[in-house]
């Protein structure tokens, strides 16, 4: 994992400082609230619906156990005892007092933490896959890069005033856990037909209103040049984003109006003119970046691990839960433990700090220290022995963790919607427990096979509706909120933006609505066939029918 | 509305002319970048010091042919949140311009050492604070980790500093 040196360290600190002094000023009175606004938004707090919002930003999605216990205590000491995990891979806490806010940066910093640029018009905490420097299939870690882009992008001068939220996500697997191509920068790692290894640079995904697939702009970027060419997009976006409709203002739109070609023209242009002429600093921070990522001391382990095997053929539920919420390891003998923060009828992505305690002691104890957040908002611990995971089972079964649904209908990813969200047209969290409890039987879940459900609570779509193989859309139609369900949907490496499939439901209808599309799929899949491969096959005709056909 | 220059409030030197104005024989003199175009083959020839308002949809190459003669860039900031007049300096630096860079329009203290990062030398502010709180704002953080930034307020680049045997990238400071 990263650690701070004395510049990281003196830079939050500084950070924290000046924040301190912003909120004395705005609690004195000298800065209005809308001279405040932009610079509390730049340190990540938001004014919500009831209170002041905290969002932290937990890069790449790494954690130490020491960093989840403070996130543990912060929860504890100044929120209401929970904290929200995010589909950014961040930590929302949602009940802040600003004069608190000061002394929970500092908290923060004393754990090489922050909450600089989790909001605002910049660029935003650079995500990955939740199994980097685990996954079996990995070309390579990723978030040495994303470390690197982390500093690059810290207090930015030029692109700390954008025309809107930047977003920057990566991956180093050919499978695309990190959702790259809806984002306003993705990137892969890839090897080229000489067997180097470069960077598909990919701009103007995104989802929102105008839900749309990133363009490839650089096929294959080596990585020496990586942080020159990022700058060239950035001036090309700051220069030319449109900045008279805030709805039109993302990158996305800028690649859309110009059209791909004149936007890569833009950038290669721009690129030209200040190429990266001189890259020797940046490859040696680079390296020295990598070294901390450096595999942890993995034992050589059999393959085999005969106490596990054990302990899933004497109990059913520990063995249905091992069948779901693990994945592959890099190394013999270890496995990714995948811990699902959905329980029947829970909040996704909430956990109690007692909670983020139990997670932190298991990844201290089992899990070389180290602990993820996925953008599914589910919490990992990367790097687990298999012959530890029955025990870490039994502790996940006590702090009540343990919902084998990871992955399934149960796995929904959800915003927070009206019960937090200002913006929000609809109940997003109320919608996600109801379908959680029809679907409460896990047996059943596992029939309907490999799901993701995606809960937006208004247009904006935080809960990523567009990319859930079922997405459902919360809006209001004078007073009476109804939801609107997309079908299709993905944010994989075949990424797909859903289609509606019709007049959208009341609340209490959706989850009988989201049980018939799930009997549809079940009635017509050819074996083996998973429901988006399915719906991909057979296109929205059938559902369309069994949904609306009865009205 | 005072203008901020070297930690201190100064007095402008220059004036600004408007596109109908007649040119006066010599002194410091604004103009905009359609008569700078349209006229440069007079004002080529003008004794004075030559100052140019650009706004922030002027594309900074086409003033290659002209950028020698000018000691005086004016940029504006329409409103604190359009950034682009950071990318439009950035540029300009970049290419080599090394006279006045003034920024106008929004400015406040806590964009000031954002704005000296991209190359802003000279500032029009708001007389609502006083000028410590501008000599403080300039530099509230003593580090910053890209590269090639203008740092005339001697933030410590840390990729470069941390790496022995490298010296930071310096931009060369201007002459006005």
């Amino acid at each position: 994992m990263y650690r701070y040196d004395e510049f990281d360290a003196k830079f939050v600190n500084e950070r924290t400082a000046q924040f301190r002094d912003q909120a004395n000023r705005r609690l004195s009175g000298e800065l209005t609230e809308e001279e405040f606004r932009p610079l509390r938004l730049m340190n990540g707090l938001y004014l919500q619906l009831h209170a002041y919002m905290l969002r932290v930003a937990i890069p790449y999605g790494t954690l130490s156990s020491k960093q989840m216990h403070q996130l543990a205590m912060i929860a504890d000491k100044y929120d209401k005892g929970y904290g929200h995990f995010t589909t950014r891979q961040n930590i929302q806490y949602n009940w802040i007092k600003l004069e608190d806010t000061a002394n929970i940066l500092q908290d923060l910093a004393d754990v090489e933490m922050h909450a600089i640029q989790t909001s605002g018009n910049c660029i935003r905490n650079v995500t990955t896959d939740q199994w980097a420097g685990a996954a079996a299939d990995e070309l390579a870690d990723p978030r040495p890069v994303g470390e690197l882009i982390r500093q690059w992008s810290s207090l930015h001068p030029e692109f700390s005033y954008l025309p809107r939220k930047f977003k920057i996500a990566i991956t180093g697997a050919p499978h695309d856990r990190a959702a790259v191509k809806v984002h306003d920068i993705g990137m892969r790692l890839h090897k080229n037909d000489q067997g180097k290894v470069g960077w598909e640079i990919m701009v103007g995904g995104g989802q929102g209103r105008t839900p749309m697939i990133a363009v490839t702009v650089r096929n294959f970027l080596p990585e020496n040049e990586l942080i020159a060419y990022l700058e060239a997009i950035m001036r090309v976006y700051n220069l030319y984003g449109r900045r008279d409709n805030k709805y039109k203002a993302r990158v996305k739109i800028l690649v859309h109006e110009l059209g791909a070609d004149k936007f890569k023209a833009e950038v290669e242009g721009e690129y030209a003119k200040h190429p990266a002429q001189e890259t020797q600093v940046e490859m040696r921070e680079l390296a020295r970046i990598a070294e901390y990522f450096k595999p942890p001391a993995f034992e050589k382990l059999s393959r085999f691990a005969p106490h596990f095997e054990d302990a899933k053929r004497s109990n059913a539920d520990f063995a249905r839960w091992a069948r779901n919420n693990l994945a592959a390891h890099q190394k013999d003998g270890y496995t990714i433990v995948n811990i699902s923060l959905k329980p029947e009828g829970g909040i996704p992505g909430d956990a109690t700090g007692e909670q983020m305690r139990t997670m932190a002691n298991l990844a201290a104890q089992f899990s070389f220290d180290e602990l993820r957040v996925s953008h599914a908002q589910n919490i990992v611990l990367p790097h687990v022995k298999l012959e530890d995971v029955f025990g870490i089972w039994e502790a996940l079964v006590k702090a009540e963790l343990a919902a084998a649904n990871y992955g399934l209908a149960g796995d929904i990813i959800a915003c927070p919607g009206m019960d937090y969200c200002s913006l929000a047209t609809a109940r997003s969290i109320p919608i996600a427990q109801a379908i959680s409890r029809k679907f409460a039987d896990v047996s059943v879940q596992e029939n309907y096979g490999p799901l993701k459900i995606n809960i937006s609570g208004c247009i904006n779509a935080c809960g990523h509706h567009h990319v859930g193989h079922i997405g459902i859309l919360g809006l209001d139609k004078k007073g009476e909120e109804f939801f609107q369900i997309t079908l299709g949907g993905s944010s994989t490496e075949n990424a797909s933006i859903g289609t509606i499939l019709g007049p959208g439901f009341a609340a209490h209808e959706v989850p009988d609505a989201i049980e018939t599309i799930l009997q549809t799929y079940v009635k017509l899949r050819v074996p083996q066939e998973d429901f988006i491969s399915a719906y991909r096959r057979l296109g929205p005709k059938p559902f369309k029918e069994a949904l609306y056909a009865a009205a | 509305m005072p203008l901020l220059k070297n930690n201190a409030f100064v007095a402008d030197q220059f004036v600004n002319l408007g596109d109908e104005e007649a040119l006066p024989e010599t002194g410091k003199i604004i103009v905009s970048f359609t008569r700078l175009a349209q006229e440069w083959d007079s004002l080529a020839k003008f004794t004075g010091v030559l100052g140019l308002r650009l706004s922030n949809t002027d594309k900074v190459e086409s003033l290659a042919p002209y950028i020698s003669q000018i000691a005086l860039i004016v940029l504006s900031f329409p409103a604190f949140g359009d950034g682009r007049s950071y990318s439009l300096a950035r540029a300009l630096r970049l290419d080599g311009y090394r006279g006045e860079l003034r920024a106008e329009g929004n400015v406040l203290p806590d964009q000031l050492q954002y704005m000296r990062q991209v190359g802003f030398d000279s500032f029009f502010v708001t007389d609502r604070f006083p000028l410590q709180t501008w000599q403080a704002a300039g530099h509230q953080m003593s580090l910053a980790y890209q590269r090639g930034l203008f740092r005339q307020a001697q933030e410590t680049e840390v990729w470069s500093t941390r790496q022995q045997g490298f010296a930071p990238w310096e931009e060369q400071p201007h002459a006005g």
